[in-house]
């Protein structure tokens, strides 16, 4: 279908952002890189009075780093994400989830802050900055404020994004020697939607997990934290064991909706494969074996 | 409301200045507008590939780009790409390979497979399907479509090695 009729403006600057906003009134929509916002268009999911293209505002590009911290510019792309040096160096997890968002043209204009900000809940990204523990940089016309990423996650499609308000920018924890970062999907075709997905993001110190956050996407309404399989493995040398207890633990996590590819219960099996594949690739060769 | 918008760009190499309602996505722009029907819609959801153009040097969907915001941009079609040479190697494999068949999504595959060309010069064949995995072929005719890119990615790789 085509799309519906609107208008559009093209902003420069934050300031000139602000004032197209308010004289586009709450009807208006903020136009990234539009992979998911112009496909719903054309169902006639969304009906925005104006688009306002926010492409072309410098100060949310680049991609840089400042002591311990990676700040991903609001629409580094995800082809960005998946070449640049600093993400791969810094956030391998992000670098890692870029060639498994949709196909290659999609990806050379999708960005990061778009998939951010509409929290779709069979999106990699969301998951990644959870699991990453990054901050949400989010800028309005009174100014900044900083949101764990845990905590901008709401629920279905929603966000703590005020109206007024966009992402400027991610802000992800280098990682570190004992960072261990890796994202696994099922998926029924390459570049689809993940039927189901893990974004898992470990500290190893020793052989022992001192930290872990397993997020999942696909199998909720969001990024879905797994407050106990991440705590079953927390405090314990990484293991064949650690792997087991930490699905087994899963069963108290989870309360997977069925959707288009299956019940809950194949979702939770899915869950259990993908906490296996993530972190086998950890333990020593000789237990992977095994 | 503004619902039309003025946009000067290039196409194919040459400069054109259009007024274009915000309802125009990319393809149709060209398709329309431009009278350039090589590029095909399809799905226009952004599914199926049969839109893909190169804008600003990478391809897109055309279906997922408005033409409203493409001021200052560089769109070349199947039609700039068939006219600098740029892929009649291509071209000639997807014939010899019988890619084509129906011809509907051959565009859009020989857009996105002439990226992979370039980006990635030593891909493996499962890279290749990997690559062309957001365009469909109706006819389903991947596995010709498949042989003609790994042959010319293979005669490149050669005629780089004798040079």
């Amino acid at each position: 279908m085509k799309w519906p009729a609107m208008g559009y403006a093209r902003v420069e600057s934050l300031d000139e952002l602000w004032r197209a906003l308010d004289a586009a009134g709450p009807e208006a929509q903020i136009l990234a890189g539009g992979q998911s916002l112009l496909a719903t268009l054309a169902f006639r999911l969304s009906a925005p009075s104006t688009l306002i293209d926010i492409t072309r505002i410098a100060a949310l590009k680049g991609v840089s780093v400042a002591g311990t911290v990676l700040r991903i510019g609001a629409l580094t792309r995800h082809a960005d994400l998946a070449r640049d040096p600093l993400v791969a160096r810094h956030a391998p997890m992000l670098a890692e989830a870029a060639p498994l968002i949709a196909h290659p043209a999609i990806r050379n204009r999708g960005t990061i802050g778009g998939s951010l900000a509409l929290a779709d809940p069979a999106a990699e990204l969301p998951a990644c900055v959870v699991a990453l523990g990054a901050t949400l940089v989010l800028a309005s016309r009174a100014g900044e404020r900083r949101v764990p990423a845990a905590d901008f996650f709401q629920g279905l499609f929603t966000t703590a994004l005020d109206a007024g308000e966009i992402i400027t920018a991610v802000e992800v924890p280098v990682a570190t020697a004992t960072s261990r970062q890796t994202i696994v999907e099922v998926t029924r075709r390459s570049g689809d939607y993940a039927m189901a997905g893990l974004a898992a993001a470990l500290e190893v110190d020793g052989g022992v997990v001192t930290s872990a956050r397993l997020v999942f996407f696909g199998i909720g309404s969001g990024a879905e934290v797994a407050r106990g399989a991440s705590a079953a493995l927390t405090g314990k040398a990484l293991s064949a064991e650690t792997i087991a207890a930490a699905q087994a633990a899963l069963d108290g996590d989870l309360d997977p909706p069925t959707d288009l590819h299956g019940g809950p219960e194949m979702k939770r099996h899915l869950a259990r494969v993908l906490i296996r594949r993530a972190l086998t690739a950890y333990l020593a060769p000789t237990e992977q074996a095994a | 409301m503004t619902t039309r918008i003025d946009v000067t760009l290039t196409v194919n190499g040459e400069r054109v200045s259009r007024s274009v309602d915000t309802r125009l996505h990319l393809v149709d722009f060209l398709r329309s507008e431009l009278g350039l029907a090589g590029a095909h819609t399809g799905c226009e959801h952004g599914v199926c590939g049969a839109c893909t153009v190169r804008l600003d040097g990478e391809p897109v969907r055309g279906c997922l780009v408005m033409a409203a915001s493409l001021d200052g941009a560089v769109v070349e079609t199947i039609e700039g790409l068939s006219d600098s040479g740029e892929i009649l190697d291509l071209q000639e494999a997807f014939v010899a390979r019988n890619a084509c068949q129906c011809g509907y999504c051959t565009p859009g595959m020989l857009v996105t497979a002439a990226d992979i060309l370039t980006a990635s010069p030593q891909a493996t064949r499962e890279e290749i399907r990997e690559h062309i995995s957001g365009n469909y072929c109706r006819c389903t005719g991947y596995q010709a479509i498949v042989d003609a890119v790994e042959d010319v990615l293979k005669a490149r790789a050669a005629k780089r090695e004798a040079a």
